[in-house]
């Protein structure tokens, strides 16, 4: 089409997540359009992002320093870790802006189905970060899937004995959520967790 | 091709962003493995959860392509089942065996009428159901087990061990002193009783040699790890509940 250039930058391009080869070719001819404003300092950024971000060495958040951010944060509430699945569930609360606390990613969920057991998750690190910090509270804010009911019953059994209280997110209707337009399971979910109005 | 029939999901795995490649087991068309397109989206996922009882619609251009699903949720037993640490550990374990013993595209409808009921039934104790379901799973792949007479006298009173390389029952006193090398037999299959997590894990035990042996060891792979989960879950709880008594 332009040459073996373009043809591997597109390829590349329809491998990063949402993007596919239509997508792709069109990022690129932007990009190519305008190489000066775009495609340099996106690949200075690319660059730069991929030589200074690390995993936080505690609580396995994506950020450019060890402890991250949020750990280092020392005005957040240290006596609550909230447990999620991936660090895009961590942006999706810091987005929401509801959690002053710490978290503590565990890099996905248990899966019997298919074999992903404790040891390929960052979990015996939350242990012991329960165990030698003061934390009061732990709350597991994982997926409503089989894979993070699952997570979420092995995590609890394990942090209740350490003496911590440990809650897990509500199930139900979201906000803007028509009774008649969700599922069976969400809304038997809903009706097992009513409350008093 | 095509075909609609009650199902249940068996498993769900990731393909490209959205879509996902799921197993169903229906009646007449046994285990059967079909890509879900949008299996995986925000209106989908709920519906192809591991467990669920569907009513789903196959098409493919050829019967022996892997085609597309698409279906209808009837049963939300993954949703109800989550919060609930066995009924969870039991749902897994059941997909994750019919999943693994059942060969594709063959026709199991008692194994798969079994496994509706054992689903509908979710919430009440429901262990001893389990291991019968599996024995009837052994059963029709053509593993089954002799309950019902001692292998050695042809007593049918007294019956308390199985042998794990017959799979034929054996009473107390013509055991003998073979008692070491033979599965205990569960109180709720015939066996002498002893207290419920015992015989759980009893029952567990023995299926789980035969399917372990005969159902999985004959395509050279091990058992679920979702099984192995649940024989863990009853082990622990039993431990608890004896500390529990002894404190």
């Amino acid at each position: 089409m332009g040459g073996a250039e373009i043809e591997r930058l597109i390829a590349l391009l329809a491998k990063i997540p949402g993007l596919g080869p239509r997508s792709a070719r069109r990022a690129a001819l932007r990009m190519l359009q305008q190489p000066g404003a775009k495609m340099l300092p996106l690949a200075a950024a690319l660059a730069e992002a991929a030589r200074a971000v690390r995993p936080c060495s505690a609580c396995g958040n994506l950020d450019t320093q060890n402890p991250c951010s949020i750990c280092a944060d020392r005005t957040r509430d240290r006596s609550l870790i909230c447990v999620v699945e991936t660090v895009g569930d961590l942006w999706a609360l810091e987005r929401a802006g509801v959690f002053r606390g710490l978290y503590h990613v565990l890099g996905g969920a248990l899966s019997a189905l298919s074999g992903i057991g404790p040891e390929d998750l960052n979990a015996v690190s939350l242990l012991s970060r329960v165990t030698d910090s003061g934390v009061t509270e732990v709350i597991l804010a994982l997926s409503a899937t089989v894979d993070g009911a699952a997570t979420m019953h092995w995590l609890a059994e394990r942090l209740k004995p350490l003496g911590v209280t440990v809650t897990r997110v509500a199930q139900g209707v979201p906000i803007g959520g028509a009774l008649d337009i969700l599922d069976e399971g969400t809304l038997a979910t809903a009706l097992r967790a009513r409350r008093p109005a | 091709m095509e075909w609609q029939a009650p199902a249940i999901v068996l498993d769900t795995r990731p393909y490209g962003e959205g879509d996902a490649v799921a197993t169903v087991f229906t009646a007449e068309y046994g285990a059967h493995r079909g890509l879900a397109r949008g299996g995986l989206s925000r209106m989908r996922a709920a519906t192809w959860q591991a467990g669920n009882l569907v009513e789903a619609r196959w098409v493919g251009r050829l019967s022996d392509q892997l085609g597309s699903f698409t279906a209808e949720l009837v049963h939300p037993a993954a949703a109800l089942a989550m919060n609930d640490r066995l009924a969870l550990a039991l749902l897994s374990s059941a997909c994750a065996v019919a999943g693994g013993a059942l060969p594709e595209r063959e026709p199991h409808a008692r194994v798969f009428g079994s496994l509706v009921h054992f689903i509908m039934r979710l919430g009440e104790p429901a262990i001893s159901d389990y291991v019968r379901w599996e024995l009837l799973l052994l059963a029709d792949l053509g593993y089954g087990l002799d309950l019902s007479v001692c292998a050695v006298t042809a007593a049918t009173s007294g019956l308390a061990w199985v042998s794990p390389k017959t799979g034929r029952a054996v009473s107390d006193e013509a055991a003998g002193e073979w008692k070491s090398r033979l599965l205990p037999m569960p109180g709720f299959l015939g066996g002498p009783p002893v207290p419920d997590q015992l015989d759980w894990i009893h029952g567990l035990k023995l299926t789980g040699h035969f399917l372990a042996r005969d159902a999985f060891g004959t395509q050279h792979r091990p058992l679920p790890a979702a099984r192995q989960f649940l024989v863990d879950y009853v082990a622990s709880a039993a431990i608890q509940e004896v500390a529990t008594d002894a404190g």
